[in-house]
């Protein structure tokens, strides 16, 4: 599926969007990670938890569980989310 | 800008900071400051430090706002990073209810006779080891995931501001078995076996009134010094005062009475001379009513003890005479070990000071950095 990379992320993919295929959302990340080795730690932590100021959006729809399965059209969209100084 | 190509011998001062890493290179006189900085920009660097057994390989602890957390490093003194291939991690426990790793907040190199070990202490507790330079890193489940250790850690509502946290992880210089950490909360414990088993050792020291002093959930040591020149002598900033430890004796004795009234002996950093355990160096802040934690009276000053405690001396020739009102975090304060010792600090405003004279005059080196968190000094070869 196609994953849109926010900057905070983008010093591991150079790229603003990349490509990641999996069954669910999880393999998805394990994907990612493989291609740009640290990534998913930075948006996963070590329990499979999307981290605090993490989003995920696939299709739109906001997504907390990565257990959910991917669909290989879809897309995912992972927004860093954190105001203050 | 790239570090000088020659600075054997010479002091250079790592300074991490909420938004970034400053390495500043001294001339051999400790003069002019060399600036070489930033890395990581707009990361949270909590500790920089030197493997000093290489002089040329530093690591990182980092993470930022949004992302988790990450350990970095170099081989080549700062002038390329790498991310650890696996940073500190807890294990995974059944059902996504295991703790996870905001920061790492404490980086310690291993013993000389080991090279590539390296510790890290974390926020939330945890203590990890890594045997290959720092690429990777395995838990210590004897403090991660002990039921009795994780009692002691108590909540995140019982740590810092920040985050609970592991700290001061101190190798025996003679003996790569024995070590010592702490925990905010959690007490100073002690390690015969490389990490693998600890026991607490907080007789002597005291708690916030009415809480059970027997009880490590209620300590809250701040920070902790080996004496390079006698192993056996252990200082400690401890959030009810400072104490010293004379091994082979298990109790901690307060050695605090000596400050001024008016300053108190609380505070966060611990600093400890190279070459004579009788003299250390400590920061007051205020500690009273709400706990501001800045400066008492806005009147920063350094206190020295040359008699292990028993008396302190001021020593502010150079800071701020009045309405300055920061203060210095517990790792960001440190001595070089030159013939005449230098002494060094950063503050929460974002300033780097530094004495060459042991503390006797202070001279601010940089100014408007982020929030200082950690300052290390980095002393590559014979001076």
């Amino acid at each position: 599926m196609k994953v849109l990379i926010p900057g905070a992320l983008r010093s591991y993919t150079d790229s603003a969007q990349a490509e990641a295929d999996g069954t669910t959302l999880a393999e998805v990340v394990t994907a990612l990670d493989r291609r740009y080795p640290g990534i998913a730690f930075r948006m996963v932590d070590e329990q499979g938890r999307i981290r605090r100021h993490i989003r995920f959006f696939v299709d739109g729809q906001p997504v907390h569980d990565l257990s959910r399965p991917a669909d290989p059209q879809g897309e995912l969209v992972i927004v860093q989310a954190l105001s203050g100084g | 800008m790239n570090p000088p190509r020659d600075t054997a011998g010479l002091v250079t001062l790592l300074v991490a900071t909420r938004k970034g890493a400053w390495l500043y290179h001294a001339d051999a006189a400790r003069r002019t400051w060399q600036v070489d900085g930033p890395h990581f920009l707009g990361h949270v660097i909590s500790h920089l430090v030197l493997d000093p057994r290489d002089g040329r390989t530093l690591l990182a602890a980092a993470k930022t706002g949004h992302l988790g957390p990450t350990i970095f490093r170099s081989t080549d003194f700062g002038r390329n990073w790498a991310e650890a291939m696996r940073p500190p991690a807890f294990a995974k426990a059944e059902g996504g209810r295991g703790r996870s790793v905001d920061h790492t907040f404490w980086l310690t190199p291993g013993h000389a006779s080991q090279p590539g070990v390296w510790y890290a202490g974390t926020s939330p507790q945890g203590l990890f080891r890594s045997e290959d330079g720092g690429v990777n890193w395995a838990p210590c489940s004897a403090i991660n995931d002990d039921p009795q250790y994780r009692t002691w850690m108590g909540t995140a509502q019982d740590g810092t501001p920040d985050g609970p946290k592991l700290h001061s992880i101190v190798i025996d210089p003679r003996d790569p078995s024995h070590m010592y950490m702490a925990m905010s909360g959690g007490g100073v414990h002690e390690s015969f076996d490389a990490g693998r088993s600890f026991a607490p050792l907080i007789d002597g020291l005291k708690v916030v009134e009415g809480f059970d002093v027997s009880d490590a959930t209620f300590h809250d040591p701040h920070c902790i010094r080996l004496c390079p020149a006698n192993p056996d002598r252990l200082y400690q900033q401890n959030h009810c005062g400072l104490f010293r430890l004379d091994r082979p004796a298990t109790r901690w004795r307060h050695i605090g009475a000596g400050m001024p009234a008016e300053v108190g002996d609380i505070g966060f950093p611990m600093v400890v001379h190279p070459r004579d355990p009788d003299t250390a160096w400590v920061f007051p802040m205020d500690g009273t009513s709400v706990w501001p934690r800045t400066s008492p009276g806005g009147r920063p000053a350094v206190f020295v003890t040359r008699d292990g405690g028993e008396r302190w001396q001021r020593q502010d020739a150079g800071l701020p005479a009045e309405q300055a009102w920061w203060t210095v975090k517990r790792q960001a304060m440190t001595a070089d070990s030159q013939p005449s010792v230098g002494l060094y600090f950063g503050t929460t405003s974002g300033e780097l000071w530094a004495s060459t004279d042991e503390g006797a005059h202070w001279c601010c080196i940089a100014r408007h950095l982020p929030d200082i968190y950690a300052v290390e000094v980095a002393e590559r070869g014979a001076p």
